[in-house]
């Protein structure tokens, strides 16, 4: 069946791009050799999901009823410059990057897309050649389950519901996806708290269920995907640490830092080096990391924080020492 | 094979064919990436299309004896379909953001091309939005990917000051460069390490300095880079199983890292089971999650984190109250 079918969406895209004018549905029915055998009613369900087909993929099908001879009967056309893909020219270097670009997702239905858009490339004369940049690998990961589902809301705008990790029910128009440190978020308004909304595709709890028809809302036109996302960033350093860090130690918050100084005396082997920082908590959560290799000086704040979490880890060893000898 | 796909196909097929007649059945199923039965069935579908009427004057028209006989295809008999279809929303966001993907790991010279081609893309796409959807890579310095390009294009060994995150130190040693990749949102420099004597991955944004020699690098012919379909999973798939307790406040390591098993606690915590190929990665993290873990097999796994806590509470209490440092 399915060639069959693939006949007919085809001898009806050429129908409708041939004609230069709006044909009317009779028309198109005696035209289209798949309609000849249906009933009405199977022809008028066959012809709306044919056309529902062409749209999804992007065929600009219009509507209109200017012809004064079936004036009460909507037609159809495709405008050739429409449909059409406009010249592209890419050299050399261009076409190697789209080559390169061509392999990059790892998850079907993206590299699907992509496999697509590049047939339409070299049908347009385009040659896209990775092997100049062979050495170069990016990739793409999409493995969070409602990663398509909400991906095809964001294309069609689509307003969807889900369960997020803390039990609640959401209602979302999804604007836009965003990928950082390698995990999914989307960004939409929330339909019952009516505000702009960002959540963690790993931690949606259930597969994203369709509330809507294609075309529910309007994506807003200032949408600043980028800034959005910048909001998942840590925020940037306000506060500064005097730390001692082993010589040859901790090289990431040397490289952030600054040679300085102290007035106390340091363990032996030890250098004073001042660090830039945003939060308390994240500052001593990475100075943690380096056990005994980190000594903050200032602020105490941080350093009450350090010596508290050091604290527990240590009483972790102690606990299973305990344990161990009962 | 959905009709969809295939109509999408058929109609990047047609001017593809047209744009290079004659050309053979194994070449035009390897650029769109289907197998050559596949394509016969494709062009017996295409050859019952046409102008509407459909008798033999409108059918496309292609010599099947040529592609029975020699492998070759000529296709006539198409006028109307002498350009592919634009891009649709889907394929045009699938391959920019491949391309923004490319550019974040990309040397100068290859940056300016994937700008290039970036903006006819966009050009070309017309109305198609390619802003609803981002991904960040982390990835290295300018410079530092400068000199990765350089190296890898022109052969050389790189010179490497690399900061070993689980090990707290900064190491320097020669490698022959293979390949710079993006898995999970981070850029690597895969390369040959002469330290080692072994194949290393690098995160870019953890070098903190490299130097292109002109040392020409050594031909690697046995080295089988990794398999990125898999992610981390096969590199890890040997490494020994460490089960730990996780509080509330810690239970976002299960997102982080990939869990073998996770459940969920009474006090809204997990425990998580995760493969620990590195004790330092695993000290690192006790150390971090300040006693939001604890390590519940195998017993002692989580010592060295709790030394490492004393011994850094030690230096704490003589740099505090020098006196009781005796």
């Amino acid at each position: 069946m399915a060639p069959r079918k693939t006949e007919r969406i085809l001898n009806l895209t050429i129908c409708l791009l041939v004609s230069g004018r709006f044909v009317p549905k009779s028309r198109i029915r005696d035209a289209v050799e798949g309609y000849h055998d249906l009933s009405d009613a199977a022809f008028e369900r066959t012809f709306e999901r044919d056309k529902d087909e062409l749209r999804a993929l992007g065929v600009p099908i219009e509507v209109g009823t200017f012809d004064p001879l079936f004036d009460d009967e909507p037609g159809y056309r495709i405008l050739p410059g429409e449909f059409e893909l406009p010249p592209i020219d890419l050299d050399a270097e261009e076409a190697s990057v789209v080559g390169v670009a061509a392999r990059v997702w790892q998850h079907a239905s993206m590299a699907a897309s992509t496999s697509s858009a590049i047939a339409k490339l070299r049908a347009a004369g385009v040659e896209p050649d990775p092997s100049l940049l062979a050495s170069l690998e990016p990739s793409v990961q999409a493995t969070e389950p409602g990663f398509e589902p909400l991906w095809v809301a964001v294309l069609e705008r689509i307003r969807m519901s889900f369960t997020y990790r803390d039990g609640a029910r959401r209602t979302l128009e999804p604007w836009g996806m965003t990928s950082s440190k390698g995990r999914w978020y989307v960004i939409g308004r929330d339909v019952d708290r009516d505000a702009t909304r960002m959540f963690k595709l790993s931690r949606i709890t259930d597969l994203p269920r369709r509330e809507s028809k294609p075309g529910a809302y309007e994506v807003p036109a200032d949408l600043d995907l980028r800034s959005l996302a910048r909001a998942l960033a840590p925020p940037a350093p306000t506060e500064e640490a005097v730390l001692a860090l082993r010589a040859g130690r901790a090289p990431g918050l040397r490289r952030r830092g600054r040679p300085g100084s102290a007035e106390v005396s340091l363990p032996s082997g030890f250098e004073v080096h001042v660090v830039a920082f945003s939060e308390l908590g994240s500052a001593a959560e990475e100075i943690c990391r380096y056990g005994a290799d980190v000594v903050v000086l200032e602020p105490a704040e941080l350093r009450a924080r350090v010596v508290q979490g050091l604290t527990a880890v240590a009483a972790t060893a102690a606990v299973s020492a305990t344990s161990g000898a009962a | 094979m959905t009709s969809q796909a295939q109509v999408r196909r058929l109609l990047s097929l047609v001017p593809y064919l047209r744009e290079h007649d004659g050309a053979a059945m194994a070449d035009v199923a390897g650029a769109f990436g289907i197998s050559v039965r596949t394509l016969r069935e494709d062009l017996n579908v295409l050859w019952m299309c046409g102008m509407p009427g459909l008798t033999p004057g409108d059918l496309i028209d292609i010599d099947m004896d040529a592609v029975e006989g020699e492998g070759v295809i000529h296709l006539s008999n198409a006028d109307y379909l002498t350009r592919p279809l634009r891009l649709s929303t889907d394929e045009a966001l699938a391959l920019v953001l491949g391309l923004r993907t490319l550019r974040e790991i990309a040397g100068p010279g290859q940056r300016a091309a994937v700008d290039r081609a970036l903006a006819k893309l966009e050009a070309a796409s017309g109305s198609a939005p390619t802003d609803q959807a981002s991904v960040s890579v982390t990835a290295g310095q300018d410079e530092t990917q400068a000199r990765i390009t350089e190296g890898l294009q022109r052969g050389l060994r790189l010179d490497l000051t690399y900061d070993v995150a689980s090990r707290a130190e900064t190491t320097r040693r020669m490698v022959d460069p293979l390949r710079v990749f993006v898995l999970e949102g981070y850029g690597y420099l895969e390369a040959w390490c002469h330290s080692a004597v072994g194949l290393r991955t690098f995160r870019l944004d953890r070098i903190a300095a490299v130097e292109v020699t002109d040392v020409p690098v050594e031909p690697h012919p046995d080295v089988v880079l990794k398999d990125l379909t898999t992610g981390w999973f096969e590199t890890l798939k040997d490494a020994p199983l460490v089960t730990l307790d996780l509080a509330p406040e810690a239970s976002w390591v299960a997102e982080y890292y990939p869990t073998e098993a996770t459940t969920a606690r009474s006090d809204g915590g997990l425990t998580v089971t995760l493969r620990v190929r590195d004790p330092g990665w695993l000290r690192g993290l006790l150390l971090g999650l300040r006693g939001g873990a604890t390590v519940v097999a195998p017993e002692g796994a989580g010592n060295s984190a709790a030394e490492a806590a004393q011994e850094a509470l030690d230096q704490y209490a003589a740099l505090l109250d020098p006196a009781s440092a005796g």
